[in-house]
C-alpha cells in the first residue's frame, strides 16, 4: 500500500498473526474460567435450595403457619416466630433507616471537610465489619441491663437497627455522591438553601441507590441469630405480643414493644439442635418460609425503587 | 476604574480590586470591571485565565466550597451593597442573580417543575401563578412551541439546545436582574449554539448579560462590551466592537487575532 504520511509504510503492518492466536487463547481461557467459577457458585447455592426445599415443602401447611411451638414435632408451628420476626424488622427498620439516612446526610452534605469527618467515616467502614455478636454483647449491656428495656422486641429491634446501621450509612453515602454535582450547583444558582437541595434534589434522586442499600441491610438482618440470642430470645413462646393497637384512644398500644420474643432464625436454632429427625425437617420448612419472607420483603423495596427509577435518569 | 469607556450605560455590578483565592492559590487578581446594565458582557481570555472564576464570583457560588476567599469589593447596582461582603447572605444574591451553566444540567424532573422549582422556592405555589410564570419563561427562552404540548415529560428527553434553552428558561423564571452564563454552548452543536446566541441577544433587552466564552466570534456576535482576562488579570475592557478592530493592549490584540489561547 502506498502512503505519504509513513504510519503506513511498514511493510509487516501489526504484530504477526501468532501474537494475535495467543491472545485471543488467553481470553477465551480467562472466559472459560469465569464461567467454571459461576457454574460452582450456582451449583451450590441450588444444591442448598433444593435440599432445604425437598426436606422442608412436606411440612408446609396451614397449621404449621398457624401454630405455636410444641413438643411435638407434628403439632409445632412458627406462628411466634414469623410474627416475631416481621415485628423485630419493622423496629429494625424503623432504627436503621432514620439514623441512617440522616448521618449519611449530615456527613455528605454538611459536614465540614476536615480529620474528624476522615475519622468517623474510617470508623464507620470498620463498624459495619464488626461481628454481629459483639453488637449482642453491646446491647446486652446497654438496652437490657442499662436502659433496663427488658429481653424484649424494642432490644431486639434497636440491635439489629444498630447492626445494620454502619451498612445503611455507606449505602446512603454512596447513592449521594452518585448525584451529580451540576445539580447540586443549579439548585444553589437558583437560590436554593442546603434543606431545599437534600431534600428537593439530593434525596430523591438518590432514593434508588439508599433502597438498594436498605434491602442489603435488611436481608442480613433478618438472618442474624447471634446477637438475639445474647440478648435473650426465647425460642419457646407460646402466646402472642400484645397487639399494637386497641379499641380506645390514642388506638395504637406500645405494649408490644416489652414483650418477649423470638424470630424464625432462633426458632430453626432450636428445632436444629434437637435429636428427633422430624424438628429438622420443621427447621427446613421455617427455612424455607423465611426465604419466601426475605423475598417478599426485598420485592417490596424493588417495586418502589423502579417507581422511582422510572422518574429519575441521568 | 469602573467606568466603561465613552459611554453613558449604567451599571449593574461593579468590581473594584477583586481579588479571588482557591485556598493558596490565587485565582483573580485585583480585578476591577463595570459590568452595564441591560446589555451583554463578554468574557474572554485562554483557559486558566479567570474569568469563569469571576464569573461565579458575581453569584457567590465559591461559597458552596471550602478554602475559597474572595478579597476587595463586588458592588451590586441599584442599592451597591458589596455583594462578596461575609454579611451577605449568598442565598440572597442568588435570588437576584441567575446562572447558566456550560453543561445543560436540567433536574430529572419535568420539563414544567425544572421551570417552576425556583418559583416555587421564592414561595409562590399557586397554580394558576406557576402555569403563567412558566409559560412566560419558556416563551422568552423560545422553547414554548417545541415543548407546550409535553411539559409534564422528562426534561432528559430534550436534545442538548433544547434543554439548555430549559436551563436558560428556568433561571428566567425567578426574574433575575442579571444572568451570568458560563461557556453555554460549549456542549452544543452549531445550530443549537446559533438559537443560544439569538437567544441571549434578545435577552439583553431585559436583562444584565455576562458570558465567560471560549468563542470570539460568539463573543463579538453576542456582546456589547467585551473583557480580556489574562492570568487572574483583567487587561482590557471595552465596546466590542473597538476590542476586535482596534484594540488598546498588544496583548489583546494577539489573543482576538488568534495568536495565542
Amino acid at each position: 500500500m502506498s502512503s505519504e504520511n509513513g504510519i503506513a509504510k511498514s511493510t509487516n503492518p501489526g504484530p504477526p498473526r501468532g501474537v494475535i492466536a495467543h491472545h485471543k487463547r488467553a481470553d477465551r481461557l480467562f472466559a472459560l474460567l469465569g464461567l467454571l467459577a459461576m457454574t460452582l457458585a450456582l451449583a451450590v447455592l441450588v444444591t442448598l435450595l433444593g435440599q432445604l426445599a425437598l426436606d422442608g415443602v412436606g411440612r408446609l401447611s396451614w397449621q404449621f403457619l398457624s401454630s405455636y411451638p410444641s413438643r411435638f414435632p407434628d403439632q409445632a408451628g412458627i406462628l411466634s416466630a414469623w410474627i416475631g420476626t416481621v415485628l423485630v424488622m419493622f423496629l429494625t427498620a424503623l432504627t436503621a433507616v432514620p439514623l441512617g439516612v440522616g448521618a449519611a446526610i449530615y456527613l455528605e452534605e454538611y459536614a465540614p471537610r476536615n480529620w474528624m469527618t476522615d475519622l468517623i467515616e474510617i470508623n464507620i467502614a470498620n463498624l459495619a465489619g464488626v461481628p454481629s455478636i459483639v453488637y449482642g454483647l453491646m446491647a446486652l449491656g446497654l438496652f437490657v441491663y442499662a436502659f433496663h428495656l427488658g429481653q424484649s422486641f424494642l432490644t431486639a429491634g434497636l440491635t439489629l437497627g444498630m447492626l445494620i446501621l454502619p451498612m445503611v450509612i455507606i449505602a446512603t453515602r454512596e447513592a449521594i455522591r452518585a448525584v451529580p454535582p451540576q445539580i447540586r450547583e443549579a439548585a444553589y444558582a437558583l437560590g436554593a438553601t442546603k434543606w431545599h437541595t437534600v431534600k428537593d434534589h439530593v434525596v430523591p434522586y438518590s432514593l434508588g441507590g439508599i433502597l438498594t442499600g436498605l434491602i442489603l441491610a435488611l436481608s442480613r438482618a433478618i438472618g442474624e441469630t447471634a446477637p438475639l440470642l445474647t440478648v435473650g430470645a426465647l425460642s419457646f413462646i407460646a402466646f402472642l405480643p400484645h397487639t399494637p393497637w386497641k379499641s380506645e384512644a390514642p388506638f395504637v398500644s406500645a405494649d408490644w414493644l416489652f414483650d418477649p420474643f423470638t424470630v424464625m432464625p432462633i426458632q430453626m436454632f432450636n428445632w436444629v439442635s434437637r435429636p428427633q429427625e422430624d424438628f429438622h425437617i420443621n427447621a427446613a420448612a421455617a427455612g424455607l418460609i423465611l426465604l419466601v419472607m426475605t423475598l417478599a420483603m426485598n420485592a417490596v423495596a424493588i417495586a418502589i425503587r423502579a417507581r422511582f427509577r422510572k422518574r429519575i435518569q441521568w | 476604574m469602573t467606568a466603561i469607556a465613552d459611554t453613558q450605560d449604567a451599571l449593574k455590578a461593579a468590581a473594584k480590586d477583586l481579588s479571588f483565592y482557591y485556598g493558596p492559590v490565587q485565582a483573580l487578581k485585583s480585578v476591577s470591571l463595570g459590568l452595564a446594565e441591560r446589555r451583554a458582557t463578554a468574557l474572554i481570555g485562554p483557559s486558566g485565565c479567570g474569568k469563569t472564576t469571576f464569573l461565579r464570583c458575581l453569584n457567590r457560588m465559591h461559597d458552596l466550597y471550602p478554602g475559597n476567599r474572595y478579597e476587595g469589593q463586588l458592588l451590586l447596582y441599584p442599592d451597591q451593597i458589596n455583594l462578596i461582603s461575609p454579611e451577605v447572605d449568598p442565598i440572597a444574591i442568588r435570588m437576584r442573580v441567575g446562572m447558566v451553566f456550560q453543561k445543560p444540567n436540567p433536574f430529572p424532573k419535568s420539563i414544567y417543575e425544572n421551570v417552576a422549582y425556583g418559583v416555587r422556592i421564592r414561595g409562590i405555589s399557586q397554580r394558576q401563578e406557576l402555569d403563567r410564570i412558566v409559560e412566560h419563561a419558556l416563551r422568552d427562552a423560545a422553547l414554548w412551541p417545541d415543548i407546550k404540548d409535553r411539559l409534564h415529560s422528562p426534561a432528559f428527553n430534550l436534545s442538548g439546545g433544547q434543554q439548555q434553552r430549559l436551563c436558560i428558561a428556568r433561571a428566567l423564571a425567578t426574574g433575575p436582574e442579571m444572568l451570568l452564563f458560563d461557556e453555554p454552548t460549549s456542549a452544543l452543536d452549531p445550530t443549537a449554539t446559533a438559537r443560544i446566541e439569538e437567544l441571549v441577544t434578545a435577552l439583553k433587552e431585559k436583562v444584565t448579560i455576562v458570558i465567560v466564552t471560549h468563542n470570539m466570534q460568539q463573543a463579538a456576535r453576542v456582546s456589547d462590551y467585551t473583557a480580556f482576562m489574562y492570568e487572574g488579570r483583567l487587561i482590557e475592557h471595552d465596546r466590542t466592537a473597538k476590542m476586535f478592530t482596534n484594540p488598546s493592549n498588544s496583548l489583546t490584540e494577539d489573543y482576538v487575532t488568534g495568536r495565542f489561547g
